[in-house]
């Protein structure tokens, strides 16, 4: 079962790594960061500040818009080219090839990530000529940016298991904006009263928590990030992506593939 | 058929054991994070002018947002009778800067800094620079004039900057006629009970805002609470000049013919008449806003700072 799981997550993983899409984002956000410096020229005594938001910002976003735009293509592609077919012909489970693909793709996530980082360490170090020891809470925001796309290609497989790549484009990205103000969502709920009050609870609860993973403005600022947020912030990351894919799986295991 | 049947209960099990451990772990993440996480995010922005040309022409949703966050911080703190509302005037400077005409933003929010805490932030000087920048952006909208002129009046006590805020209201398209009356008699009535309770009558009568509308409400009250034992103090003070000596108790004055009964608050509990002749409502904390009436020395009480 797990050299299954793992044939097809690699195989994702190679498949992603040669889509041009893919390099073209990872070329235009080194360019985005290296360009940082120069942003930095024009904003006196805030040099390195612009270029930690510009940097981590870039991450994310080019992050989460790759997780989007090939988690899209993942299901949809294969049973457009009727590779999905011989896949399941072989003794490989519905929830295996999902699970496989939802893996390959948050691998190629975390490797894009790491060449986003490299690149992004460089240009403060361009810019600022030395590195300081809150410089290690960047390494932290980075991390929680890597959490963030667990969740994005969890919930896009998810969309893309029922529905059309566009829809499940829209589907995702609407999820992902309404997910960084799940706090408002649920200070909201806490003003509500009756109904409405139990409505907006549920949807605080069920929509993704995206504000408590960005913590970009807090690094930038040199502000220290708790080891117990780390700790429940990955737990929470971690457990909604599982139950993401659960409810893919589950859709998955019963859509008819004719 | 078997194993897809297997599939779907391990899929049903880890679907609500991981879907109740994300709701679980959140939560800890809410506790550690604290409850204003996202409103502190404000602390970070250098302006709204920059969060402006970052939000890509959607200002004025972006605006929304932050004005529900203001007043979502507003009525927690509130809640809370807080002294201090620290994020109050940097979410309505944000606000304001992404939507310059949303009114409601400078009404209200100018409302909410100015009166004295726990019921406001007590930061009446940023109230009038806030109404000022909405008068700036909006000129004609005699509202705002108003509200300038009301904070000038009760919490900046500058009655001559009330009375030009008036002046100028009244001249501005739709303006209602009391604004040249109040701005006339500004002059002559300044500080007086009187003058006060016309103000908030105009407020309470004017506004649709259920929560400004109780508050003027709660001012009246007071208004009226305090006219009613200057009264009171008055006829205590004919009792003394007529027999020589302070009234024992209310009923003194009521065989006196000076009160009709034993006079009460706007609770219904009888006003206490202290042994120096002075008088005192029963239970001052549940009458906000009252100055007169009051024991030496006390303090509206506080539950959090």
């Amino acid at each position: 079962m797990s050299s299954r799981l793992a044939a097809i997550t690699f195989n994702t993983f190679r498949e992603a790594v040669r889509d041009r899409v893919l390099y073209n984002l990872i070329i235009f956000v080194l360019l985005l960061v290296a360009s940082a410096p120069l942003f930095g020229q024009i904003s006196i005594g805030l040099e390195k500040l612009i270029l930690v938001n510009v940097g981590l910002t870039s991450i994310s976003i080019f992050g989460i818009i790759i997780a989007i735009f090939i988690g899209i293509g993942l299901v949809s592609k294969e049973i457009e080219k009727k590779t999905l077919y011989t896949i399941l012909s072989r003794p490989v489970r519905r929830w295996e090839f999902i699970t496989g693909k939802y893996l390959g793709l948050v691998l190629t996530l975390v490797v894009n990530a790491v060449f986003m980082t490299i690149g992004f360490f460089v240009a403060l170090f361009i810019a600022t000529r030395t590195f300081t020891r809150d410089d290690a809470g960047l390494l932290l925001a980075i991390y929680f940016i890597i959490l963030q796309f667990f969740i994005v290609t969890a919930i896009t497989l998810l969309f893309s298991s029922f529905s059309s790549p566009i829809f499940s484009a829209v589907f995702a990205f609407a999820l992902f904006v309404i997910g960084t103000f799940a706090e408002d969502l649920r200070n909201f709920a806490a003003l509500a009263q009756g109904v409405t009050k139990w409505l907006a609870t549920g949807a605080a609860w069920l929509v993704p928590n995206f504000s408590a993973l960005n913590v970009i403005s807090q690094v930038a600022h040199g502000d220290p990030i708790r080891p117990q947020l780390v700790l429940f912030n990955t737990v929470y990351a971690l457990l909604y992506s599982v139950a993401a894919m659960a409810v893919a799986v589950l859709i998955f295991e019963r859509r008819n593939l004719k | 058929m078997k194993g897809r049947r297997k599939s779907t209960t391990v899929a049903v099990l880890l679907l609500i054991a991981a879907f109740t451990g994300s709701v679980l772990a959140l939560h800890q993440v809410d506790t550690i994070r604290g409850k204003q996480a996202t409103l502190e995010e404000v602390l970070y922005i250098p302006s709204g002018k920059t969060l402006k040309r970052l939000s890509l022409g959607y200002s004025s949703l972006l605006a929304d947002i932050y004005w529900t966050r203001a007043v979502q911080y507003f009525g927690q703190k509130h809640q809370q009778e807080a002294l201090h509302y620290e994020m109050l005037d940097p979410l309505l400077d944000i606000t304001t800067d992404l939507d310059p005409h949303l009114i409601i933003a400078y009404e209200f929010g100018s409302i909410f800094l100015s009166q004295p805490a726990p019921a406001g932030a007590g930061q009446p000087e940023k109230a009038a620079a806030l109404v000022e920048k909405g008068i700036r952006a909006n000129p004609t909208y005699w509202r705002l004039y108003f509200t300038l002129g009301y904070i000038h009046y009760f919490d900046r006590k500058d009655y001559k900057a009330a009375r030009e805020a008036f002046q100028k209201g009244s001249e501005m398209p739709g303006a209602y006629f009391w604004m040249k009356v109040m701005a006339a008699e500004m002059a002559q009535r300044a500080g007086e009970n009187s003058f006060a309770t016309e103000i908030w009558s105009h407020l309470y009568e004017s506004t649709q805002d259920a929560m400004v509308k109780d508050n003027a409400r709660q001012h009246l009250t007071a208004l009226s609470m305090e006219r009613e034992i200057e009264e009171i103090q008055r006829r205590v003070e004919t009792f003394r000049q007529r027999t020589n000596r302070l009234p024992a108790g209310w009923y003194d004055l009521v065989r006196a013919g000076l009160l009709q009964g034993v006079p009460v608050d706007p609770l219904n509990n009888p006003l206490k008449l202290m042994p120096d002749g002075t008088i005192q409502v029963a239970d001052p904390a549940k009458i906000p806003f009252l100055t007169k009436g009051l024991p030496p020395g006390w303090k509206r009480p506080v539950k959090h700072q």
